[in-house]
Formats: C-alpha cells, sequence, structure tokens
C-alpha cells in the first residue's frame, strides 16, 4: 500500500491507502474521488484522468512514455505539471505522492 | 418516418456485432452514431493499433475490426444514420418514436444503445468567452473553408488536424498556429513542412503559448495567448480554430429515466435490458456486477440484447434457438446459397 494524496476542485483532500501495482487513476476511480472520469479506461486513449502532480514529485515520477504528452495537448487546461494518473503505477516510491484533481476533465 | 425492428445506437464493434446478431434471428436495424463514420472508438481512437484480444484473431487492427465487422453484416443491408445523435425518445403504446439531431424519425419495438462512452464531441477552449464566438468567427471543425480566404486565422493544437489546417490554409490566409508545447504528435512530414514556412513567414509559429482571452464585439477582433513563463502576446485574428480531438459526452440518454451510475447504465445479465422495458445497453455504456469493457464481452452482450430484443418485434412468435452452421433460416437471411 502506499498514501496517495488527491486534491479535488471542491478544496477536499481525499488521501486513500492505494494497493502498489495499482494506478493513481484505478486508485481514485474505486474510492468514488471525483473528477477522474477515466473514459478510455487506462488506454491513454482519452485524457480524462489528466492530474496536476505537486512539483516537488514531479522529478521522482517515472518519464512519460509516447503518447503521454500527445494527449496531453488534448486535456483540459494542461499545465507543466500534468500527467495522465492512467500512466502512474503505484509502489513504494510513489507513498505520500499529491496530485491535484483539474475543475474538470473535457 | 423509418419503421424498423431495432434501432441500435451506436455504430462501434458492439453496435454493429448486434445488427448481426438481429439479422441471423430475422429481425431489421438500423443504426444511428454521431460520427461520420463506422466503428466508434476503434476507428477514432486507434484506428491503426493493434488489438490482441479479439477470440480467433490473434492481431488486428482498429480499423480491420471495423471493416470485417461491415462485411459480416454486409448480407443484412443495415441503414447507417452517420453525423446524428439521437436527440429524444417516446413511448408510443407498444413502440418506441425516436428522433436524432438532423430530425430523421424512427417507430421501432426496441432500442440498443451501444453507445460506447458517449457520443463524440469536441474538446473545446476552457475560456470562457469562447462560448459567445463558437459558430460565428470560432469553430471546432470546418465545414467551409471560403470564408477564411484572406482572413487572420489562429490556429490552436498540435496533432494532425491542427498541422494539416495550418498547412492549407496559409496558402490563402494569414496563419498562427498555436500550441502548448515544442514537440507536436502530427505527422512528422506536417511539422518539417510547418517549420519550413515558419521559416519562410508564410505562418506564424508560437509554441509553449496556450490561449489566455479572446475578445471583439460581435466577432473576434484579438486573441491573447500567454506562454508558459507567463508572457502574454496579444494577436489580431479573424477567426479562430480550436483541434484538441474529441471527448465523449453521454449527452441525451441521461435523460431517458435510465438506471445511471457514473456515466454507465445498468443493466441485467440475462438479456442486457434496462430497468426501461424495450432499452437494452450493451458494450462499454452498461454496467452489472463483473462488467469488463472488452470488445468480445460487447459482442456477447449484443448476442443476448439481440434475443431480448425479439418479443418486442414478433410478440406472437416463439424464438428458437440455432446454429447458423445448421440453420436454413439463418442462412438464408446471411444470403448464403448452395
Amino acid at each position: 500500500m502506499a498514501k496517495i494524496t488527491y486534491h479535488t476542485h471542491d478544496n477536499k483532500t481525499h488521501t486513500i491507502d492505494v494497493q502498489k501495482g495499482l494506478t493513481v487513476m484505478e486508485g481514485a476511480i474505486q474510492n468514488d474521488i471525483p473528477g477522474i472520469d477515466a473514459d478510455c479506461g487506462g488506454g491513454m486513449a482519452c485524457a480524462t484522468c489528466h492530474v496536476y502532480v505537486k512539483e516537488e514529485w514531479l522529478d521522482k515520477l517515472p518519464a512519460k512514455e509516447d503518447g503521454e504528452e500527445d494527449m496531453l495537448d488534448m486535456a483540459f487546461e494542461p499545465k507543466n505539471n500534468s500527467r495522465l494518473s492512467c500512466q502512474l503505477i503505484v509502489s513504494d516510491e510513489l507513498d505520500g505522492l499529491e496530485v491535484n484533481i483539474p475543475s474538470k476533465q473535457g | 418516418m423509418n419503421k424498423t425492428d431495432v434501432l441500435i445506437i451506436g455504430a462501434g464493434p458492439t453496435g454493429l456485432f448486434c445488427a448481426h446478431q438481429l439479422g441471423i434471428i430475422g429481425l431489421t436495424c438500423e443504426i444511428v452514431d454521431n460520427l461520420d463514420k463506422a466503428g466508434g472508438q476503434c476507428i477514432e481512437l486507434y484506428p491503426d493499433k493493434p488489438i490482441y484480444d479479439i477470440p480467433a484473431v490473434p492481431e488486428c487492427t482498429g480499423e480491420e475490426l471495423t471493416n470485417n465487422l461491415l462485411k459480416q453484416i454486409k448480407p443484412f443491408n443495415v441503414k447507417f444514420h452517420l453525423n446524428e445523435r439521437v436527440e429524444e425518445i417516446k413511448k408510443n403504446q407498444n413502440r418506441w418514436h425516436v428522433k436524432t439531431s438532423a430530425g430523421v424519425e424512427f417507430d421501432v419495438a426496441a432500442i440498443v444503445i451501444a453507445g460506447g462512452v458517449g457520443s463524440f464531441e469536441p474538446r473545446k477552449f476552457s475560456v470562457k468567452e469562447c462560448e459567445k464566438f463558437e459558430g460565428n468567427s470560432l469553430f471546432y471543425s470546418i465545414k467551409d473553408k471560403s470564408i477564411f480566404k484572406d482572413k487572420t486565422i489562429s490556429i490552436f493544437g498540435g496533432g494532425d488536424s491542427a498541422l494539416d489546417w495550418a498547412i492549407e490554409l496559409s496558402n490563402t490566409s494569414k496563419v498562427n498556429l498555436i500550441h502548448r508545447r515544442d514537440g507536436f504528435s502530427g505527422a512528422e512530414a506536417s511539422v518539417q513542412k510547418l517549420k519550413e514556412l515558419n521559416d519562410q513567414g508564410k505562418l506564424n509559429l508560437f509554441t509553449k503559448y496556450q490561449m489566455d482571452s479572446v475578445s471583439g464585439d460581435k466577432q473576434i477582433e484579438y486573441v491573447k495567448i500567454k506562454h508558459d513563463e507567463g508572457e502574454i502576446k496579444e494577436i489580431k485574428s479573424d477567426y479562430v480554430l480550436g483541434f484538441f480531438g474529441l471527448i465523449m459526452q453521454l449527452g441525451p440518454i441521461l435523460d431517458w429515466g435510465l438506471n445511471i451510475d457514473k456515466k454507465t447504465v445498468q443493466v441485467n445479465t440475462e438479456n442486457f435490458e434496462t430497468n426501461v422495458n424495450g432499452i437494452f445497453a450493451i458494450g462499454d455504456i452498461c454496467s452489472y456486477p463483473g462488467k469488463l469493457k472488452l470488445i468480445l464481452s460487447g459482442f456477447h452482450e449484443g448476442a443476448l440484447a439481440a434475443r431480448g430484443c425479439f418479443k418486442y418485434a414478433k410478440p406472437d412468435e416463439k424464438l428458437r434457438f440455432e446454429f447458423t452452421t445448421t440453420s436454413k433460416a439463418a442462412q438464408e437471411r446471411l444470403g448464403i446459397k448452395k
């Protein structure tokens, strides 16, 4: 388990123990955290699981695969700390990760 | 008024195979889809990407899968209504009266929703004022390119649509292309061409910029764009085009009295009927305990939903289970000559 903190747009904070091996997206979906749609189910084909990663975590995350940046072009208000949460696989290294969920996904 | 047994909403693989299953048991159907071609997510999101989990098909692309399904339903002459969205449904005695966004009307015994994650709509700018100009000087698709002649156009996006239009319109218009990063997802040849045009001064490229605001009276006059580092530029613009791909929206389905949970429609697993009699839901849009969003699951759901439609389409007849290998009736419907 790793603790992942989701800050939702309604200024609420949800800290969840997410099982290792799941993605940050799945952690949100399974725990009914609002704001992550994940329409394509984790296939890096829709950009509706877009999150903003807390700056200090940016360098600690696995690098973006080809295609993630392309999909982020489509995301709602992408920024430099944007990631697709379906591409972030939870591990010990990500224990304590904090992400902000945008006001909407599209 | 189009009278048919079943209306299928959605021409993705699940909807197409459901049409096949309806045809095999002797029911007619027509299909409505909001996109301009059949195939759904397979065609819109990953036409060239391989799929490895279709039973008995070790590998195929989204496009191949779609073409094979279209070939498989060819004997049934299914009528497609593309570029249309189902807007309204109304119960009319034992049948349903359906109306699409293009005003086409249907009289059907049952409805099968195979709508994936909803209908594809263009993604829009997040800047609020854009709504005011949408359809007059701000567009997400181009229907008539002649209006852009000799005008100044600001195009946003980094994919093929943005690049292709920027290159094409630069022949007859003054084009600004604005994109949020240096990299582009469009084809490499287009990126090269774009850079050449920029070097020759035939087009202005702004990277690491995003829209900040638009202004104008009736029509757009100026666009402000903001650099990653905060600098803001104001550029004169007659038109603004945004190409950010598509997003899926459930749309009017929300208003049909169906039990909806997290953008999916609840169904039973006996025949994939919803809480409303005569309305079925299959594929990614349906939910039930154990649901998997796989194409193969959609095929199974479509086969059962087709049989569920039978009692509404032919209430006085009994449906017998038959194999296509041995059923004369099924083979006749498939147009097989022996």
